[in-house]
């Protein structure tokens, strides 16, 4: 890969800058924030955005700025541990009904065919309303439902690559299953699956700034995306730069991180 | 390629834009039947007509909640009683002013003694059915109420009637078992046909300006104008529809498409919202809401724990926030607006934080690092979460850590208010025009004493208070009722909050009432 390419490949800059600025404002926020997220101030509500106040402030004063990169560091933050879940999960149940097939093959993908057949964002909530709201919750509920999508496309790997030449020859020299499943069948998956992995994580921001806008997942005081949004929306005339704000930072998010994926693609292509 | 991602954008926007919120508004809640008052002073006038209103015409009203049943005698709930009170209404009934006028009885004698009431029935009224009203559907309504019918009292304040007698034809006759000057107001009872009681759910029928059309759940209340009704001149509008909107930015939305005409209950930045285009009419509301306090929860059967968040909440600046500083900053379970009996304890834990205060009472208790509380909101009420808000970050300076559980109303119902299932709630409690409603249930033993109160003292002076005949011994009375829970800090209460209501510019008459009803029937086209 010559450095010219990289250059050109204008999905890959826009969207390492983009994916870049999201979680470097995500991480900073975890630590710092330009004001208190939760900081109400009576004298300074619905400020227009200023210096002061970047993106202005809500209806209780508090700076939209702050609580953007605190929603942003806890949106992050929980699309990164579904992703991590529901990937992990995905890795292992696929491995294992890919290589041996048979019957816990088959009771997994009638599993996962049942899920999914459920809308994910209803499976979730119903999830949630069994386990309550809260953030560990939305976490473990998203990635059950987002198990199904890894588990097929690591199956369909390890299916096609159980009978290759090399495995058959690593079977033969007496390697143990694990070490093939794991050492010498995964690595040659990953190409595959980390785009689903960038997709997935792209699903899992969407899904819980959903699940918060509607009001199930993040609770307040807790700053969230989803959340500032169906707050905003009562002052869409009176505070636009609110529900922009918080929208913004989730398109940016998410379109920067397909940018990035679209342009990882590409890259291997060349 | 490109498609693809335009379709991951579009479902961005989406996330952002689209989806149908459940957000909520609003100062409403829980109430129940029950007696008290004191001077009866029955306006003759009965409701104003207007000399040259326009006539016809219907009106769609947003309401926060669905109603829990149409049978006027079991129906508890405040938002209930707000619509039905268009279709049904009892032998007097409140006016604007708190007082009452009379309404199907044109005149009442109450005996020396206070033992018996003697009603005379107004000549001419009919129920929407087209039968006239009779002694014998007034004695079956009062014998249905007070549990004479069946054992069973569907209205408790009524359950002290002992006998309902017909006299004659247009005479009733009621003896109660002891004396109490509060309970004319309880025979506010709807009139219903003889022997309805158990129609009532499914087809209505009352006296009331409007009569009953249909019911959908979820999606609101029908009625159309009772041509027949008594006071002349009244209603002005052809039809009503109650339409159930529970979330208060659908509200919004369907309040700027002019889809509906009236909403009660709006926030104070909704009201910024809307004033330019909407009639925006406020009025200190019958709702005192607080940071209701489990007093039978572990941390906080402790009564310095709850002093200390008392002293730790800065009403001053809640109000500000959520009300815009038109609600009526209140320290114990009395509105302001009841002069007689109000006393203002404000002074007790101040207007704004005393954190110093707080955390001292809770070093005392045994909590001088503070002790997580969960706060149970109704989630429909977007007035009662914004003020969640405002007050878990106001208790986090005392370091209490307060945790937020928005829950469905009907969860509320069930876990706070009848199984009281909770740490603390934010929520409000509906008066009637009555001091006793605020205060009775508060006494130990009492079904509506949810926060699980318990004083002896309290009980004794709540007695001594519900039977004193001089109003002003019975304030003295129910100013120490109000000093005592508020010494004890049985809850935090916060304020009254001031309700607010977008009129349509077309429209005119809207009437604001004590109590927690919407009338239409003075409501009118320009």
């Amino acid at each position: 890969m010559r450095r010219s390419d990289i250059l050109k490949n204008k999905y890959l800059l826009i969207g390492l800058f983009m994916t870049g600025l999201g979680l470097l404002l995500g991480i900073v926020g975890l630590f710092w924030t330009p004001y208190d997220p939760a900081g109400m101030s009576a004298a300074e509500r619905f400020a227009a955005p200023s210096l002061h106040h970047l993106f202005g402030t809500d209806n209780f004063g508090r700076d939209i700025f702050s609580r953007v990169m605190k929603g942003l560091s806890v949106t992050i933050l929980i699309g990164m541990l579904v992703v991590l879940f529901s990937s992990v999960m995905g890795i292992l149940l696929g491995a294992l009904t890919g290589y041996f097939g048979g019957i816990l093959d088959e009771i997994v993908m009638r599993i996962t065919d049942a899920l999914n057949g459920f809308p994910s964002i209803l499976l979730a909530l119903v999830l949630i309303s069994i386990f309550g709201n809260g953030r560990q919750n939305v976490i473990l509920a998203l990635g059950l439902v987002f198990i199904p999508s890894y588990v097929r496309i690591v199956r369909s790997e390890f299916i096609r690559l159980r009978d290759a030449d090399f495995i058959r020859r690593a079977r033969l020299m007496g390697v143990g299953k694990l070490r093939i499943l794991f050492v010498h069948i995964l690595p040659n998956v990953f190409s595959v699956f980390w785009v689903s992995v960038m997709i997935g994580f792209n699903n899992a921001i969407l899904a819980e700034s959903g699940m918060s806008y509607l009001g199930i997942g993040v609770q307040p005081p807790d700053a969230s995306l989803g959340k500032m949004l169906s707050d905003a929306q009562g002052y869409l005339q009176g505070a636009p730069w609110y529900a922009l704000s918080a929208g913004l930072a989730i398109v940016w998010v998410v379109l920067g991180f397909a940018l990035l994926s679209e342009g990882i693609q590409r890259m291997n292509k060349a | 390629m490109k498609k693809k991602l335009f379709s991951l954008f579009l479902s961005a926007l989406l996330t952002m834009a689209v989806l149908g919120g459940c957000g909520s508004d609003g100062t409403g809640e829980s109430s129940e039947n029950n007696p008290s008052k004191e001077t009866v002073e029955s306006s003759q006038s009965g409701t104003e007509v207007v000399e040259h209103p326009q006539y016809g015409g219907s009106v769609v009203v947003g309401i926060q909640q669905d109603i829990d049943s149409l049978d006027p005698h079991k129906a508890t709930a405040a938002g209930t009683k707000e619509i039905l009170f268009n279709v049904f209404e009892g032998l007097v009934k409140p006016d604007k002013n708190g007082d009452l006028m009379k309404a199907l009885a044109s005149d009442y004698t109450v005996s020396e003694d206070g033992l018996v009431y003697t009603f005379t029935l107004r000549e001419g009224v009919t129920f929407h059915n087209g039968s006239p009203v009779t002694a014998n559907d007034v004695k079956y309504s009062l014998d249905r109420c007070s549990g004479l019918l069946d054992g069973t009292p569907l209205i408790s304040s009524l359950s002290v009637l002992t006998e309902v007698n017909i006299i004659d034809d247009k005479t009733v006759q009621v003896t109660v078992a002891k004396p109490n000057t509060e309970l004319i107001y309880s025979f506010v009872a709807a009139i219903i046909p003889a022997g309805s009681g158990e129609d009532e759910n499914a087809s209505p029928i009352g006296t009331g300006p409007f009569s009953f059309v249909s019911y959908t759940p979820q999606v609101g209340v029908s009625l159309k104008k009772n041509e027949n009704y008594w006071q002349a001149g009244l209603p002005y509008l052809d039809e009503v529809n109650f339409k159930i909107i529970n979330s208060a930015e659908t509200a919004l939305m369907e309040l700027q498409g002019e889809t509906i005409q009236v909403y009660p209950y709006l926030t104070d930045s909704q009201a910024e919202e809307l004033k330019n285009k909407f009639q925006i009419l406020s009025h200190p509301s019958n709702v005192v809401q607080a940071l209701y306090l489990n007093n039978a929860d572990p941390v906080l059967s402790d009564v310095r724990i709850r002093q200390a968040i008392c002293y730790a909440i800065d009403k001053g600046m809640l109000n500000e926030f959520v009300a815009g500083g038109n609600g009526g900053l209140i320290s114990s379970a009395m509105l302001p607006t009841l002069t007689t009996y109000y006393v203002d304890l404000n002074d007790t834990y101040g207007n704004s934080a005393n954190i110093e205060k707080a955390k001292q009472l809770m070093t005392e208790a045994g909590y001088p690092d503070g002790f997580d509380l969960e706060i149970t909101v109704p989630s429909n009420y977007e007035f009662h979460m914004q003020t969640a808000e405002v007050i878990a970050e106001q208790l986090k300076a005392a370091g209490i850590r307060a945790k937020i559980n928005p829950v469905e109303w009907n969860t509320w119902l069930q876990d706070c208010y009848t199984d009281r299932k909770y740490q603390s709630t934010i929520s409000g409690v509906t008066s009637d025009m009555t001091p006793g409603y605020l205060t009775n249930r508060f006494q130990s033993t009492s079904k509506k004493n949810f926060i699980n109160y318990s004083n002896p003292e309290y009980d004794e002076v709540y007695l001594k208070a519900a039977a004193a005949l001089d109003t002003a011994e019975k304030a003295g009375y129910y100013k120490q009722l109000q000093k005592i829970i508020c010494d004890d800090a049985g809850s935090a209460f916060l304020q009254a909050p001031p309700l607010t209501v977008a009129v349509s510019p077309k429209l005119e008459g809207y009437v604001f009432y004590p109590v927690y009803v919407q009338d239409m029937s003075t409501i009118y086209y320009k």
